[in-house]
């Protein structure tokens, strides 16, 4: 569903994504987690067509970014780290004008959007305007926008970030269910590790734009001992050095989407 | 949950999807930004209204001081007739300079993410923007109108007077709205913007027939003028807003030349917008 070969991003002298290469196969939940400025958000923006490589080639439902990047946009949802629905519209506004971006018709368009919101629990909020939603109530209606056109794989980035945990696990629950109903391939990029140790199938870790080690979180745990726990996964192969990674913008960027986020 | 169809996607256009098809989808695209946006315009008119306090202090204080200095040739016009319909290009000109400034702010929150991946062609989206913005030079041309007639400047209502005035009202607020958005997309934060917005307003409206008639200009000046949008705008709103005004350009060329320029900036700012996501 997801291939990617040799993918490399560099900004100037930084390498964002550097050498990756992956298959990600039909309805799996494939976690991406590392430290903040690791190169998960990069990586998804290139599946999801918003950044091109610098060099290898990356191909998301059977069509490459770069040469049939309108193809791949029909075919994927994107949630992105930021802050992306609009508030100053209200909930069943925001959900039209990604039905309209999608160009769907009219009376699907109103099953569709009724069907979603429900399925997100915001079939009552809907008619509120969005910057009135908590933290929570923005990131499942995101998430329903992104699902409006019955994506085949979706990607989100940190989609829990900045929520409390009553919050985010409501956000995983309506993951889960979605998942069971439509049986999409998702990309999911985290830094809590329980999150991604319960939810996804298989997991990269990355460090400096690298996969320094992919694989189930079972694989990956009993790799380090019978007792380990993700976090201890992650000591092992990037040691405690992962704390100092990621600048002033990455933090920036996360503490004003926590923010907005509420 | 009544969640059904998992395997059904979007509608993709092949090669033997029929054109109305492709067409009609468009549409829906481009509607889905400018409806958005008028739905703010709806939820939250303050902005538009205060907008109108600017055009008011124009042509009551400066109409009136300058309609008394009898030195200008206004073409049988009295100044403040002669004004009315610049002053209202001003306004519309001012609202759609800033719009960039909104770009800005959806690519700092996710909004701007949210457009791009999605499969609307990038000048869907620019049109779209466009199309609000013209929607909202109507509402502020519509209040022009209104102060203007309150003022006693001498407008004639023939409605196909008014709907031409409309449409050029609309195009000229999408064009300079476009043309915001490009620069929105060279200089990709708010702070440097707003230096370059201000330092942009200033040269259009004074290198135009807004307030002055181009005759009255120093020659290099009237050449620079007749490169300029505004005049053009302000040439046919003069003609169509006034009763026994004429065109000094020629109706059909100020459309002409309006429209070759948005298509120019709609094409640019369609290559720059994706740009302005990364």
């Amino acid at each position: 569903m997801i291939v990617a070969q040799h993918l490399t991003k560099t900004f100037g002298h930084l390498v964002a994504v550097d050498d990756v290469t992956v298959s990600v196969s039909n309805g799996e939940i494939f976690g991406l987690i590392g430290a903040n400025g690791a190169g998960k958000s990069t990586l998804v923006k290139i599946f999801a067509t918003l950044l091109t490589p610098t060099s290898g080639t990356a191909s998301v439902a059977g069509f490459d970014t770069m040469r049939q990047s309108a193809e791949v946009r029909r075919h994927i949802g994107y949630v992105p780290q930021l802050l992306s629905a609009d508030g100053d519209l209200t909930g069943r506004e925001n959900m039209l004008l990604s039905a309209r971006l999608y160009a769907t018709r009219g009376g699907e368009r109103k099953r569709r959007i009724d069907e979603a919101l429900s399925a997100m629990g915001l079939a009552e909020a809907q008619d509120r305007l969005v910057k009135t939603y908590s933290g929570g109530m923005i990131r499942r209606l995101e998430i329903a926008q992104a699902m409006l056109h019955r994506p085949q794989v979706l990607f989100m980035d940190e989609p829990t970030v900045g929520l409390d945990p009553l919050a985010r696990d409501a956000v995983w629950e309506h993951v889960r269910m979605l998942r069971q109903s439509f049986g999409m391939t998702m990309i999911v990029t985290t830094h809590y590790l329980e999150e991604a140790d319960l939810l996804c199938d298989r997991i990269a870790i990355m460090q400096r734009g690298r996969f320094v080690a992919v694989g189930s979180p079972q694989e990956l745990k009993s790799s380090v001992g019978p007792t380990a726990t993700l976090d201890d996964v992650l000591v092992h192969l990037i040691g405690q050095t992962h704390e100092q990674e990621g600048g002033y913008g990455d933090v920036r960027r996360e503490r004003h989407s926590a923010i907005a986020h509420g | 949950m009544a969640m059904s169809d998992a395997s059904a996607t979007a509608p993709s256009p092949t090669a033997r999807t029929p054109r109305i098809e492709i067409i009609s989808a468009y549409a829906i695209q481009m509607w889905a930004v400018a409806g958005a946006e008028i739905t703010k315009l709806r939820h939250d008119p303050v902005e538009l209204v205060s907008r109108a306090i600017q055009p008011v202090l124009w042509l009551v204080l400066f109409g009136q001081v300058m309609g008394r200095v009898r030195g200008m040739n206004t073409g049988g016009l009295s100044y403040e007739d002669f004004l009315a319909p610049g002053i209202l290009a001003q306004s519309v000109l001012f609202a759609a300079i800033f719009y960039g400034i909104s770009a800005i702010w959806e690519r700092d929150l996710g909004i701007l993410q949210r457009y791009l991946v999605s499969p609307a062609p990038r000048s869907a989206l620019i049109i779209g923007k466009a199309i609000s913005s013209a929607v909202r030079g109507l509402v502020q041309g519509f209040i022009v109108y209104l102060i203007a007639l309150a003022l006693g400047t001498d407008i004639s209502v023939e409605p196909r007077h008014i709907l031409g005035a409309a449409v050029f009202i609309a195009l000229g607020s999408g064009l300079f709205s476009t043309f915001s958005l490009i620069i929105a997309c060279l200089v990709r934060t708010r702070e440097r913007f707003m230096g370059v917005g201000q330092f942009l307003t200033m040269p259009i409206f004074f290198a135009s027939n807004a307030i002055y008639p181009i005759d009255l200009m120093p020659r290099w000046l009237q050449v620079i003028s007749h490169g300029n949008p505004l005049t053009y705008q302000v040439d046919a709103l003069r003609t169509l807003m006034l009763r026994g005004a004429e065109s000094s350009i020629g109706l059909s060329i100020d459309f002409l030349v309006l429209m070759g320029i948005a298509v120019c900036l709609i094409a640019l700012a369609a290559r720059l917008y994706p740009r302005m996501g990364t």
